[in-house]
């Protein structure tokens, strides 16, 4: 759910990347490192930022950058994609290794996972390979020392040649040290070697021979080994880099081509073709990393695995799995809806009595009526109902779901699902991006950059928006406790609504698979592609941090989007509202030409409006309903949800009504910043319009048969 | 079936080890998986199975992997 400024803003979609310095002497810093090592924690703890950060692998889907200063020096710091190699295998790996190369970074600070630094040693020795200004940072300390792992740290900076620093960057422990360590190691006359991964014998024959012929030759600082051996592993991604950043052509330089053959020769020589040439240099790379690590990884007995297996036999085996998880998303709607109740109301009262106060306040400057009313009772008024309508669930919603994603869920989520997700033939990461689709829909669809197969990306970009962003939670829990959940106590009306939206939930996911289905096997289809999933470890939330930071990441961003939107919605429907042609207000007109269509489909004409000026925002749907509904007649005091139902069944709703605007609000087109996300994320009008059609059509159809069936009863 | 034997990877049951012989599959995955750790002699485990028995999560140098059924049938091990 990585919804703030940075995921959904200007540039999101953009891989491009133009570094900002402020001083003449600022150094650029690269920050690379496996998925889920805490590198976006590192990023943030150094440049007081916010970039998005939760316990899966996959959330920095392009370069960000932010700005930090120790000991009286700047450092632009990057924090790039994070991946498991630099052979350029899949997007995130290409972009980091762009940056790397052609990013001119002054150094590379290599964030790993304590651990499992093995796997991540991997890395370390591919980055050694392209620059030797690198400051190893083995983060999550904490952690590993819960696991019973110890480091010879020393023994690991003598081995690889290049300072490593240890840190805790959640508790910012560390990171005074490793900034240090980056200067000294870029002011170092003369750096020592960092150590050099040894091929077996044909391969380094056939380096030698390139190298000859490349250190004739401009490279523009790049290593001649390392572009020896990328000419050898046939690497295409990187001709073509070199000669859209550096205008260089590799191959056209004199003897680099004869050189190549030469060396080729010698390789099928000795069998090393294809797969077999790319499959030495690898192993070579991952033995080399586990020889690092014998005598600097101690694992001791340690408790933490074993606690983790046991939460993990409980969240994802077979008899549990499922129905805890239907039950952690009651809970939350249940906490959401209770917990949102009571502050909403208050709020209400608060901001409709000022209200009062600034149309006296208005007319005593002496604003003429119009004027007033339009302010007031337009502007200020639907404006009030957003903030008391939608900030206490969302203020409640985000931190929750952020808890269960720091924990660590979301990756057992797609665990648990990955299978139907295979029988739809998409892929099961699709279920982490329908996740933060719960946040933002917009966040979802630039999330579905972890997905590597371009068709399975497209499946997940256009089925998004079938779960409901936050801005439609709240539409959905004020309909389902003013309509269906009437009499009894508070705490089984609370928890009725919980079911019952939990139902809805359910729903929406469901026409996930079966629009994914429908998807791969009409226009997009294909097999579905191979991938890994990592499970990391639970980590435990720093709950009152996740509580503050989602408040002000998420929740006031969103909110304040909705505020923008609402404001000049409000002066819309009022002037509607007020404005008359040939006798009837413009609403009457508008409302009544849609009226037919929208009665086809179980609602009336009004709230098809609301759901069409809602566009911009899903967040002003119901305040825009219900202005339009008190401009047209009485005029109401909000006094609690009772009273809005008033408002309702007074211009004609009963439950299928409610059931049908709920359907539609769970299944119409996706709001205007997701729209264009998908543009920006496809490149393609086609697709965006097909993101459109394909939840609309659904939930014109799903209205239009439950309103038609239930009418006949 | 003796120790010896090479077998996928899938049949491995929860709690079971064994060494990565080899891997069948190709392109973009053998890299991934190479990657990740999965080469000759490597020890994995079968730890975990999701509710609906695929995919399955295995420990590989430390990291805990899911792969599909059609995945790791295509990892040879003993």
């Amino acid at each position: 759910m990585g919804l703030t400024h940075e995921s959904v803003g200007r540039g999101a979609a953009g891989s491009s990347l133009t570094i900002h310095k402020q001083h003449e002497t600022d150094r650029i810093i690269a920050l690379a490192g496996n998925p889920n090592v805490g590198k976006s924690t590192v990023f943030n703890a150094l440049t007081g930022m916010n970039q998005h950060t939760g316990n899966w692998p996959g959330k920095t889907v392009s370069n960000a950058q932010g700005y930090c200063e120790a000991d009286g020096r700047g450092y632009v710091m990057v924090d790039i994609p994070g991946c498991y190699s630099l052979m350029a295998h899949s997007a995130e790996e290409e972009v980091a290794r762009n940056f790397i190369c052609y990013g001119e970074p002054d150094g590379v600070i290599v964030v790993c996972d304590a651990t499992c630094l093995e796997r991540n040693l991997n890395l370390v020795l591919q980055t050694l390979e392209i620059t030797s200004q690198v400051v190893v940072c083995v983060n999550l300390m904490d952690e590993a020392r819960r696991k019973g792992v110890h480091l010879n740290t020393r023994l690991l900076s003598q081995r690889l040649g290049v300072p490593v620093v240890c840190t805790e960057a959640r508790g910012k422990k560390g990171l005074k040290k490793l900034m240090q360590a980056m200067e000294k190691r870029l002011q170092e006359p003369s750096p020592s070697q960092p150590v050099q991964v040894q091929y077996i014998t044909p391969l380094e024959e056939a380096i030698s021979l390139l190298e000859s012929s490349l250190n004739k030759v401009d490279l523009h600082s790049l290593p001649s080994r390392w572009l020896a051996l990328r000419l050898l592993d046939q690497d295409e991604a990187l001709l073509v880099g070199l000669e859209e950043y550096l205008d260089c052509d590799l191959l056209s330089l004199p003897g680099v081509r004869d050189a190549l053959s030469q060396a080729e020769e010698l390789l099928n020589r000795h069998g090393l073709t294809g797969e077999t040439r790319l499959d030495a240099i690898v192993s070579s790379l991952v033995r080399q990393a586990e020889a690092i690590c014998d005598g600097v990884v101690f694992q001791f007995p340690s408790s933490a695995e074993e606690r983790d297996r046991k939460i993990d036999r409980i969240l994802t085996s077979k008899g549990t799995g499922f129905p805890i998880m239907i039950l952690l998303l009651a809970v939350v709607f249940w906490l959401t809806i209770t917990g949102a109740n009571y502050p909403s109301q208050l709020l209400a009262k608060g901001l409709f009595f000022l209200q009062g106060k600034i149309s006296q306040g208005l007319l005593f400057l002496g604003a003429p009526p119009w004027l007033e009313g339009l302010l007031a009772d337009g502007v200020y008024r639907t404006l009030a109902w957003v903030v008391s309508v939608m900030l206490p669930p969302m203020a409640i919603f985000f931190p929750l779901f952020t808890l269960l994603e720091d924990l660590g869920y979301l990756p057992r989520v797609a665990f648990n699902l990955d299978k139907y997700f295979k029988k739809c033939s998409a892929c099961g990461k699709q279920a982490l991006t329908m996740c933060m689709g719960f946040g933002c829909n917009a966040a979802g669809i630039v999330g579905c950059r972890i997905i590597d197969s371009p068709r399975e990306r497209l499946i997940a970009i256009l089925t998004n928006s079938f779960v409901p962003c936050n801005g439609r939670f709240p539409t959905l829990i004020a309909i389902l406790t003013m309509f269906f959940v009437g009499a009894g106590t508070a705490l089984f009306q609370s928890a009725a609504c919980a079911i019952l939206l939990t139902g809805i939930i359910l729903l929406g996911i469901v026409m996930t698979f079966l629009s994914s289905k429908l998807l791969s096997s009409t226009i997009l289809k294909g097999v579905p592609s191979s991938f890994t999933l990592e499970l990391p470890p639970y980590r435990r939330p720093q709950i009152g941090k996740t509580i503050v930071r989602s408040i002000f990441d998420r929740t006031l961003f969103v909110l304040g989007r909705a505020v923008s939107v609402a404001a000049p919605a409000g002066l819309v429907i009022w002037l509607m509202a007020n404005v008359s042609v040939n006798g009837q207000s413009l609403l009457t007109v508008c409302s009544g030409f849609l009226d037919p269509f929208a009665q086809l489909l179980g609602m009336d004409g009004v709230i098809l409006l609301a759901f069409i000026l809602g566009f911009p925002a899903n967040e002003i749907v119901v305040p825009i309903l219900l202005m339009a509904y008190m401009s047209a007649g009485s005029l109401v005091e909000y006094e609690s949800l009772d009273a809005l139902r008033t408002i309702l069944v007074q211009n004609g709703w009963d439950w299928v009504t409610a059931v049908c605007v709920m359907l539609f609000s769970l299944f119409h087109w996706p709001c205007s910043t997701t729209c264009l996300t998908i543009y920006k994320e496809t490149k393609s009008w086609k697709w965006t319009l097909i993101s459109i059609l394909l939840p609309t059509l659904t939930g014109m159809a799903a209205c239009a048969i439950f309103a038609n069936i239930a009418r006949l009863f | 079936m003796s120790k010896n034997h090479i077998r996928p990877l899938a049949s491995l049951a929860e709690g079971q080890t064994a060494q990565v012989a080899s891997l069948l599959s190709g392109g973009t995955m053998r890299r991934r998986l190479q990657d990740i750790g999965f080469i000759e002699g490597t020890q994995v485990e079968c730890v975990q199975k999701s509710p609906a028995g695929d995919p399955v999560a295995y420990r590989v140098r430390g990291a805990l992997i899911a792969l599909r059924s059609e995945d790791s049938a295509r990892v040879l091990v003993v």
